[in-house]
């Protein structure tokens, strides 16, 4: 499966300036696998030391927050657009 | 330059109110020059007086909108509900964008203060809000 992965600006200057680039994978878990191997500066910044998904970053397939999909075990699918997107958050703690 | 109408203040205040007990929060979206086009408010999904965090749905969307129509998503804004408008420690330290606009309304002040603010390199540089 290839699906296209939309960088977010926060991420690009550390992949090359990309604003997107095409990844194999059958599953989220796969293509993040796949991506950073050829960045891996960007690693820890998308996935957990035990692979799963930074608590600070989202990630969609096509409009679907993968959260409710099955985190990294979510199914990609030919042609599906995959965007990351660093949570906002903060507080007064 | 940030430049925000004054019912757009109102409309980022009043969220901040509704969210009450908890923080209230929302995003930003604009032109590069640093003018608001509009005011997207979010669900706070920390559900927290101490925290916020943006529904990830509305970030989504905020992204899809802005693209549609050329813009960019140039900033967020919370509440704090006991504290000053000033960025805490937790705000610098997941402040995402350094181009970002952070504004921060505080409901503990009377009357209700807002300010905006950018945070490079974990500095926090105070900005004119231009009304």
């Amino acid at each position: 499966m290839t699906a296209l992965v939309r960088i977010p600006t926060v991420l690009r200057p550390a992949m090359g300036g990309d604003t997107s680039v095409t990844v194999e994978g059958s599953t989220v878990g796969e293509v993040l696998d796949h991506l950073t191997a050829n960045h891996p500066d960007v690693k820890g910044q998308l996935l957990n030391s035990d692979g799963t998904l930074h608590r600070f970053l989202n990630v969609y397939v096509n409009d679907d927050d993968v959260r409710y999909l099955g985190g990294v075990d979510a199914p990609v699918t030919n042609g599906d657009e995959i965007t990351l997107l660093p949570a906002v958050a903060g507080g007064t703690l | 330059m940030f430049t925000l109408r004054s019912d757009q203040r109102d409309a980022i205040v009043a969220t901040c109110i509704r969210a009450l007990p908890n923080e209230g929060c929302g995003l930003l979206l604009g032109r590069p020059d640093g003018t608001v086009t509009e005011v997207l408010a979010s669900p706070n999904v920390a559900d927290s007086a101490k925290l916020y965090e943006v529904d990830s749905r509305v970030l989504l969307r905020a992204y899809r909108r802005s693209e549609e129509e050329g813009l960019s998503v140039i900033g967020v804004f919370h509440s704090h509900t006991h504290s000053a408008a000033y960025p805490s420690p937790t705000d610098v330290a997941q402040a995402p964008d350094p181009t970002w606009h952070y504004v921060l309304v505080s409901l503990r002040d009377v009357p209700t203060s807002i300010r905006s603010f950018h945070v490079i390199d974990g500095e926090i540089d105070e900005e004119e809000i231009c009304l």
